[in-house]
């Protein structure tokens, strides 16, 4: 098994990243020798936000530098260990190609030309801008992107503005499905972190969610935990992904046909009478009204379109329930996939309910039942005079907003004209569908302001960049966290901001005085609010500063039992199995299963997913995680790439069916993948220059999506609907 | 005196890299060096694969081809904790140590002109802590602690399941130990 130093690199999928680090970080073997010889390290806990998990930080700090990150060991929701994302903060901290001060843009938009201005320049810019727009426009005519801990701030300057137009991509390109369904089914959302009780399950089942390479702490703890404890794993996913590698029964699936699975299962569920019948009756209604609709979904029905063997949909079936409830059905996170995608979330919800899973040990556990006392509202929000656009005309839409009908509105000025986009944390032309859309829907707009710390592809289409610092240099709200506990977390600086940044807090805070609305912001430091927040919640502040995380002993209520049935949320206060307000919107009141079209010959079905190290395109240009994984490859068949002659590591580009190309990629040839799709890790082909390391690295998933399938229930974009060929570089 | 192991447990290895990352914060590794990494190899045709993934470290060895080879006694078997380690004060980077391991587990450190790996995180250690490493693991495949105490996790997971270590036939007697598969019937 010798390895030699190259493989030593390339295991660690480490490529010959330049490394510019070295030379504008702190030396921390100085800082290190000036521990040893007694200066005295200090430990400030925070939670983290290299991805949205919040997972408990403890930052070590000498001489006013961090030169170590730990997850504190009482945050439920790391349990003292970060992934490699939280290791990395650091990275995200000390890069140097961080925004360092406002810039206002002095060229075309995208070109990237900027000159640095005061904060006294940039507000004001903005202040004007935004008001000229209300006057021309009215103030609903201002839309807020965001994501991330800088909607607390800039979700209330907004509001106070008078426009309720607010969108976060997290709904419409991510979980929105999922929200809508459980919304829909039991009134309560399945909660992030997810409420998986996979400690305690006796199976496993995971339908296209990568747990692993999809990194989320604690439940990736609870996943290996599952596998240690010999819990059957069933993975539904056309790749064989980490988990499918611990998996006891592998299901590669014809991607874009999961519900057909989903609902061979149910049929089975019904068909054998493996139900909970007692649970069923008790908490569950419409029954009899679904119970003849999944009559046509035979295993044999199933395995046509599922490209599955029968008898292994019958045996993963059985096992599934024979083992239930300690069944954890993952109703996966990222579920914006043809379109088609909350009647799949409600199939998988259904299935949940038959088995008797939800609250009950091993499926799903209860939300904790405790709770706060409200906080003050402060000032009464202006009723603005016209109806928010940010849900479409999606019925189900959640109070999220939709981005993409954001965006269309932006592009057709109706129901009204949109005419300033605020984006805070998020990458726009790397998350939503379709770029060129919305690169043409900036072009309508008087005023793009950008609030970020990295200058992605999106901030430098910005007429005015406002620089906030990172996490680790700020307060933000305290995190409500409601696992099976409920437990409070601290946000707060570990070092002061680096350069001319700032929070977000304090530009929301200065943005609304200079507006007129410093009423909305009545305090001068963000930690003065934090500080009466606690006091309203009877919680000791400065026991919450020095520990990161309080959790609230005996506020867990898991399983159900005599006293504590589930509280669900809907109009019957039951599941509901059969769903009448989906029929009275006319879509269908059971799922219903829809053909997918299919890839032609010579044609892959674009599948995309995560890297352990990266979040989207938030990290691409962290020197740590860079280190560990610097670009994506586009995975390929080995069997069609012998057909081919491509070889791993060969350079190639991809072609969608509407004829845009990909910027060169290289294959990696595997046994991991089907031979009808290809898969790219999401989130690289950074397009701007002031990301040094990310710039040009791998190629953008996102570019190649310009069709998607929105969803008539949510507004949600499937967006696993696209079709690329292959083409060799010469 | 403790008699100081590792355990990895390649079922619940999730292929993180969470332990590079903190390895790398916690000692200073320079950029392009490791002293851990994750190994991932999968056998067989599309469907029927295996995968096998796995962190890999200096093995501290308890018969090391590194300390003998070393002309100048900066790399020692420390007798108190039987970590291998290296007097850096007496490396002169000649790299005899890095040709003898078999794990290739070491790595020159050109600004300090030494060669440099793997010390078990004996710093912390020293306190009282655990290693940095499976301090972060996200999966709990990373498990140290004393061979010695048989209450310790390391002997316990080692008295529950088969356990190998890598290229036990070089006869170098690792002490980190692989755990592959369950002994618990399924
Ligand atoms: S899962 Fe990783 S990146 Fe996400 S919050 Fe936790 S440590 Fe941070």
């Amino acid at each position: 098994m010798a390895l030699s130093r190259r493989q030593f690199l390339q295991i660690s999928g480490a490529t010959a990243a330049g490394w510019a680090m070295a030379s504008v970080c702190p030396n921390w073997g100085l800082l290190r020798a000036a521990e040893q010889a007694g200066a005295t390290a200090r430990i400030v806990p925070t939670y983290c936000e290299m991805c949205f998990w919040k997972c408990g930080v403890l930052a070590k700090v000498i001489d006013g530098t961090v030169v170590k990150l730990e997850g504190n060991p009482v945050h439920p929701h790391c349990r003292g260990r970060l992934c490699g994302r939280g290791n990395g903060g650091i990275g995200l901290l000390y890069d140097p190609d961080r925004l360092k001060a406002p810039l206002i843009r002095t060229g075309e938009r995208g070109d990237g030309k900027y000159r640095e201005a005061s904060w006294e320049e940039a507000l004001a810019y903005v202040a004007d801008k935004m008001q000229v727009i209300a006057a021309k426009y009215g103030p609903e005519s201002l839309a807020l992107f965001t994501h991330g801990s800088g909607t607390s701030h800039f979700y209330p300057l907004m509001r106070a503005f008078g426009t309720e137009n607010v969108a976060m991509p997290s709904f419409a390109q991510c979980r929105g499905p999922r929200v809508a369904a459980y919304d829909l089914t039991t009134g309560i959302d399945i909660g992030s972190p997810e409420r998986l009780d996979m400690p305690n399950s006796k199976v496993v089942v995971l339908l296209g969610s990568h747990l692993g390479e999809n990194m989320h702490s604690s439940q990736v703890q609870d996943f290996t935990q599952a596998i240690d404890n010999g819990a059957t794993i069933i993975v539904v996913d056309p790749r064989f992904s980490t988990a499918a590698g611990k998996a006891d029964h592998w299901l590669p699936i014809r991607p874009g046909t999961d519900m057909a699975l989903i609902l061979a299962w149910i049929h089975l569920v019904l068909k054998n009478g493996w139900y909970d019948k007692d649970y069923v009756e008790r908490y569950t209604t419409g029954f009899e009204d679904i119970r003849d609709s999944f009559d046509a979904y035979t295993p044999e029905w199933a395995a046509a379109e599922t490209d599955l063997r029968p008898d292994v949909i019958r045996e993963t079936g059985r096992i599934i329930a024979r083992n239930a409830p300690a069944v954890a059905l993952h109703p996966g996170r990222h579920v914006t996939w043809d379109g088609n995608d909350v009647q799949r979330e409600r199939a998988i919800i259904i299935l949940q309910a038959l088995l008797g899973t939800w609250g009950r040990k091993g499926g799903i556990f209860l939300p904790s039942p405790a709770k706060l006392p409200p906080l003050p509202g402060g000032k009464a929000f202006p009723k603005p005079k016209r109806k928010p656009l940010n849900r479409g005309d999606f019925p189900f839409a959640g109070g999220e907003g939709v981005t993409n009908a954001v965006r269309a509105s932006t592009l057709s000025g109706e129901p009204y004209p949109i005419k300033g986009w605020f984006v805070s944390g998020t990458n726009l032309l790397a998350t939503l569908p379709n770029p060129e859309e919305t690169r043409q829907a900036i072009r309508n707009l008087d005023l793009l302001v950008a609030v970020d710390v990295m200058p992605t592809d999106t901030v430098v289409h910005a007429d005015v960049i406002l620089p906030e610092c990172t996490y680790l240099e700020r307060h933000d709200a305290i995190a409500q966290l409601r696992g099976r506990e409920l437990a409070l977390a601290i946000r707060q600086p570990a070092v002061e901001p680096l350069y001319n940044t700032k929070p977000a807090w304090w530009i929301a805070r200065s943005l609304a005085n200079k507006l007129g609305l410093g009423d909305y912001f009545p305090w001068e430091h963000y930690a003065e609010k934090l500080e009466e927040d606690c006091l309203v919640w009877d919680v000791d502040f400065e026991e919450l500063k020095q520990k990161g995380v309080i959790v609230f002993p005996g506020s867990a209520a898991p399983y159900i039992t005599a006293t504590n049935p589930p509280r669900f949320k809907t109009e019957s206060g039951k599941l509901q199995l059969y769903s009448e307000e989906l029929e009275l919107e006319d879509f269908a009141p059971v799922p219903e299963y829809v053909q997918n079209p299919q890839p032609k010959n010579g044609e892959f079905r674009l599948i995309y997913g995560r890297s352990p190290v990266h979040t989207f395109s938030r990290t691409v240009n962290n020197p740590v995680l860079t280190e560990l994984f610097a670009e994506n490859e586009v995975w390929l068949n080995a069997g069609v790439a012998e057909e081919m002659g491509l070889k791993s590591g060969a350079l190639v580009r991809l072609v969608n069916q509407d004829d845009v190309l990909s910027d060169p990629v290289r294959v990696k040839v595997t046994e991991r993948i089907r031979t009808d799709c290809v898969y790219l890790v999401h989130g690289f082909g950074a397009k701007s220059k002031r990301l040094n390391r990310a710039f040009g690295r791998g190629v953008s998933d996102q570019d190649l999506i310009t069709r998607y399938a929105v969803d008539p229930i949510a507004g949600t974009t499937g967006m696993r609907v696209n079709f690329v060929k292959i083409r060799k570089e010469a | 005196m403790p008699r100081y192991a590792m355990v990895i447990d390649e079922r619940r290895c999730i292929g993180c890299m969470a332990c590079i990352a903190a390895c790398k914060a916690e000692n200073e590794v320079p950029p392009g060096s490791f002293r851990t990494r994750v190994r991932e190899t999968v056998e067989g045709k599309f469907p029927y694969l295996r995968m096998e993934i796995r962190s890999e470290l200096c093995n501290h060895c308890d018969n090391p081809p590194c300390v003998y080879n070393c002309p100048t006694q900066a790399s020692y078997k420390d007798e108190e904790t039987g970590m291998v380690l290296l007097a850096k004060e007496k490396c002169v980077g000649c790299k005899a140590c890095v040709a003898a391991c078999p794990y290739d587990a070491r790595y020159v450190n050109h600004e300090k002109g030494v060669v440099d790996k793997c010390t078990f995180c004996s710093h912390r250690v020293a306190k009282g802590e655990t290693t940095a490493c499976v301090t972060t693991c996200v999966g709990g495949s990373r498990v140290f602690g004393d061979l010695d105490d048989p209450k310790s996790l390391v002997s316990q997971l080692l008295a529950l399941h088969p356990a190998e270590t890598l290229l036990a036939s070089a006869g170098t007697e690792p002490r980190v130990f692989y755990i592959r598969r369950s002994g618990k019937p399924k």
